[in-house]
C-alpha cells in the first residue's frame, strides 16, 4: 500500500465493514445473504457512471442541489469572533439532508428489482424523505416510527400519509427510534424477497454506514468547493449535530484528510450528560457494544442492556452512533461534544431572530456549540456548521418548551 | 464428548427424535423460571435452550420480547442466567443447556470472562443470533476452544453457495430456522421444511434441529419426523407469560415432547 493511502482517513471501511474495531456485520443469518447482495450491488453502482448521473440529475432537479453556503453576517457580528457559515441543507426538498441518501438507496433498490421499501424514522424527516421518493417512483412504502415519536411529530406523520406511505406506530420495547429500527429489521427478515430496507443514518450492518456516508458526502464536497469560492481557502472548523450521524459524516468525510480543518461533532446532551442517562451522547457517555448490526459506542447499563436516550430532538434520540464516528473519536481525528436541550433551544431562538432561519432542533445543537466557541476565536477563523434541517416540524415542541399556547 | 454429543448419541441408540424446549431465564421471575427449567427433563425435554434476556431482540417476535422485558424488569442479568445453569446442574449433569440470545450482554461482560464462567456453570452450547460466520472471531472460535459448542442457525435464505460457510465452524447441532421471519409467528410447514433439512444433511453429519413457528404437539411431531428433532419456544413462553403455574406449563411441555417423540 502506498504511503499516502496509509496516511488517509478516507479508506475505510475494510472488506469486513470495519472502521478500526467498529462496524461489522452483526445480523441474523436470514439477513446475511441480503446484506452481502446489497454490498455487491452497491460496489457495482459506486463505479457506474450512469448511477451517479441519475443521482446528480435528481439532486439538481428534484432536491435543489447544490444547497447554498451562507455567510451568517449578523450572527458573526453578534458573537464577535469567528466568521460563521451555514451549509443550507435545510433548503433541500423535504426540508433536510435525509433525501440525499434516500435517493441513492431507492435508485439502488430499483436496480435490484425491489418493489417494497421499508424505513425507520425518529423525527420523521427520514420517513418523509423515503415516502417522498417512493411516491415519485411509485413504490410501496412502509415506515416504522416509535409510538412516542408519532405523537410528538404529528405533522410529519400526516405528511408521510399524504405521500402514500403506511406509518406503523411501534409499541414494542419502549416505542422509540431504536424499537422502530428493531421492527424494521423484523419486517425485513420476514419479507426478504421483495423488500429493501432504506436505513436513514450511517449505522447498521455493513455496507450501510459506508453507503449512506457516500450518498451524504455531497454535502462536504459542495462545501469545499463553495468555501474556496467564498474565502479562497478551506474552513478552520466544521461542525455538525449527531444522532446516528449521517449529516455530520456527509460534511466531515471529504475533509478527513485536510488536517488543517478541525472537525467537531455535537451530540444531544439532553438534560445534561450525567449518571442518570438523561441524554443521547453515546460517545461522551457510552461505551462500545453491539446493536443493530454494528459495533459502536452505545448507551448501556453494566449488563450490556441498551438504555433509552433522552433529548428534546426526536432526530437525535438514539442510543448509538455511526461506527465511523466511533472510530474518528477513538483515533482523535474528530472531537465530540455534547449540548443540552436548554442550550439548543437558545440557539434555535437566536437563529430565528438573527438570521431569519427557523432551524430544526438537530442543527440547533450544532449552532449552540458554534455560539460557545466562536466568541473566543479570532476574526479570521472560519467556522462552517451544517444547517441540516428546517424547524417547521419542531414548532410545536418549541412552543411547548417556551410556554407558548398554540391554541390561543 | 460434550453433553450435546452424548445426548444425540443416546437418542440415536433409542431411535428417538430430540425435543428441545426454550424458556427465558428470569421469566416471569427468578424462582418461577428456575422451577420450570428444573422440571423440563422429567417433562420429556432432551435439550434446554435457555434464553438470555436482551432489551433489543431483533430476531424475536412479541412473545419472546415480552418475556425478556419481564425478566429484565425482575432484575435478571447475565450473571443470574448463569446461576440458572449452576442451580440446574445441582441435580442434573446430563441434560444439555444451550444459552440463546444476543451478543451485547456477552461482549459487555468480556468474552474470555464469560466463557470461563459459562463453562464453570455447566453451559454446553451457545446460539447467538447476531453472530453470523462473518463474525466468527468474536465468540465462535473462542467458544469452541473453551469446549463450548457454537450452534449456528441456517435459514431459508442460506443458499447452497453459502451453506458450507455456515456449517464450517458449527458444532453440537445445526438449528434450521423453518421460516423467513421472527420467532413465534408464521407456522412452519413440514412439506416446505423437509427438502431444506435434506439439503443441509447432505452437507453435514451434525444433527439438524428445526425451530421457529412450531406451536402444537401435532406440529412438533410432523417437523420432528423430517428432521433430527424440533424446538418449541414461543408457545411455551406464552403459557408462562399468561401466568400458568410451572406444573401446568410442564404438562403442556409434556404434550409437545410426546408429539416430537412419537415421530
Amino acid at each position: 500500500m502506498p504511503d499516502d493511502l496509509l496516511n488517509s482517513f478516507m479508506t475505510g471501511p475494510d472488506e469486513n465493514g470495519r472502521f478500526g474495531d467498529f462496524g461489522g456485520r452483526f445480523v441474523s443469518e436470514t439477513l446475511m445473504p441480503l446484506i452481502l447482495e446489497l454490498e455487491a450491488q452497491y460496489e457495482h453502482a459506486k463505479t457506474d457512471d450512469s448511477f451517479w448521473a441519475e443521482m446528480h440529475h435528481l439532486w439538481t432537479h428534484y432536491v435543489g442541489r447544490p444547497s447554498p453556503l451562507y455567510f451568517a453576517e449578523r450572527l458573526t457580528d453578534h458573537l464577535g469572533g469567528a466568521r460563521v457559515y451555514m451549509k443550507r441543507d435545510e433548503l433541500n426538498h423535504t426540508g433536510a439532508h435525509k433525501i440525499n441518501n434516500v435517493l441513492g438507496q431507492i435508485i439502488l433498490a430499483r436496480r435490484m428489482g425491489k418493489t417494497r421499501i421499508i424505513a425507520e424514522t425518529g423525527a420523521g424527516q427520514h420517513g418523509v424523505a423515503t415516502a417522498t421518493v417512493c411516491a415519485k417512483f411509485g413504490l410501496q412504502c412502509v415506515v416504522y416510527m416509535g409510538a412516542h415519536d408519532v405523537e410528538r411529530q404529528a405533522p410529519n406523520v400526516f405528511r408521510m400519509k399524504l405521500l402514500g406511505a403506511e406509518v406503523i406506530p411501534v409499541t414494542s420495547g419502549r416505542g422509540t427510534l431504536k424499537d422502530a429500527m428493531n421492527d424494521a429489521l423484523r419486517d425485513w427478515v420476514t419479507n426478504v424477497r421483495d423488500t429493501f430496507y432504506c436505513i436513514g443514518t450511517v449505522a447498521g450492518p455493513h455496507p450501510y454506514p459506508a453507503m449512506v456516508r457516500d450518498f451524504q458526502a455531497i454535502i462536504g464536497q459542495e462545501t469545499k468547493k463553495q468555501m474556496m469560492e467564498a474565502e479562497g481557502r478551506l474552513p478552520d472548523t466544521i461542525i455538525a449535530a449527531i444522532g446516528g450521524g449521517s449529516n455530520a459524516m456527509g460534511l466531515f468525510y471529504p475533509f478527513l484528510d485536510d488536517k488543517e480543518v478541525g472537525i467537531i461533532g455535537v451530540e444531544a446532551g439532553g438534560k445534561g450528560v450525567n449518571m442518570k442517562m438523561e441524554h443521547c451522547a453515546s460517545l461522551t457517555g457510552g461505551r462500545p457494544g453491539v446493536l443493530h448490526g454494528n459495533r459502536t459506542y452505545l448507551l448501556q447499563d453494566d449488563d450490556g442492556q441498551i438504555l433509552e436516550g433522552f433529548s428534546i430532538s426526536a432526530g437525535l434520540d438514539y442510543p448509538g452512533i455511526g461506527p465511523e464516528h466511533a472510530w474518528l473519536h477513538d483515533i482523535g481525528r474528530a472531537e465530540y461534544v455534547a449540548i443540552t436541550d436548554k442550550e439548543a433551544l437558545e440557539a434555535f431562538q437566536l437563529c430565528c431572530a438573527m438570521e431569519g432561519i427557523i432551524p430544526a432542533l438537530e442543527p440547533s445543537h450544532a449552532l449552540a456549540h458554534v455560539m460557545k466557541i466562536a466568541p473566543d476565536l479570532p476574526a479570521d477563523h472560519i467556522i462552517c456548521m451544517n444547517m441540516c434541517g428546517r424547524g417547521d416540524k419542531d414548532i410545536f415542541t418549541v412552543a411547548k418548551h417556551l410556554g407558548f399556547d398554540m391554541q390561543a | 464428548m460434550s453433553r450435546i454429543d452424548a445426548k444425540f448419541a443416546a437418542l440415536k441408540d433409542d431411535g428417538r427424535k430430540a425435543f428441545v424446549a426454550y424458556i427465558m431465564a428470569g421469566d416471569t421471575d427468578f424462582e418461577t423460571g428456575l422451577e420450570v427449567m428444573k422440571g423440563l427433563p422429567d417433562a420429556g425435554v432432551d435439550i434446554i435452550e435457555l434464553g438470555l434476556p436482551f432489551t433489543d431482540p431483533m430476531a424475536d417476535g412479541a412473545t419472546i420480547q415480552l418475556a425478556g422485558q419481564r425478566a429484565l424488569e425482575g432484575g435478571q442479568t447475565l450473571a443470574k442466567t448463569l446461576d440458572y445453569a449452576r442451580r440446574f446442574r445441582e441435580n442434573d449433569d446430563t441434560t444439555p443447556i444451550v444459552l440463546m440470545g444476543y451478543y451485547n450482554p456477552i461482549y459487555s461482560r468480556g468474552v474470555d470472562r464469560f466463557l470461563a464462567e459459562a463453562t464453570e456453570a455447566g453451559i454446553d452450547g451457545l446460539i447467538i443470533v447476531d453472530l453470523p460466520p462473518e463474525e466468527d472471531d468474536e465468540l465462535c472460535i473462542p467458544a469452541q476452544k473453551a469446549g463450548i459448542n457454537f450452534i449456528r442457525l441456517a435459514t431459508p435464505t442460506t443458499d447452497d453457495k453459502r451453506l458450507p460457510k455456515v456449517l464450517q465452524n458449527t458444532s453440537g447441532f445445526v438449528y434450521y430456522v423453518s421460516v423467513t421471519g421472527i420467532t413465534g409467528t408464521a407456522e412452519a410447514q413440514s412439506s416446505d421444511v423437509a427438502p431444506e433439512v435434506a439439503r443441509i444433511k447432505a452437507k453435514t453429519d451434525l444433527p439438524v434441529i428445526v425451530g421457529f413457528g412450531i406451536k402444537t404437539p401435532q406440529a412438533a411431531r410432523s417437523i420432528a419426523a423430517i428432521a433430527d428433532g424440533t424446538v418449541v419456544g414461543s408457545a411455551i413462553v406464552d403459557r408462562i407469560g399468561k401466568g400458568d403455574s410451572p406444573k401446568d406449563v410442564l404438562s403442556f411441555v409434556r404434550t409437545l415432547a410426546d408429539g416430537a417423540h412419537s415421530a
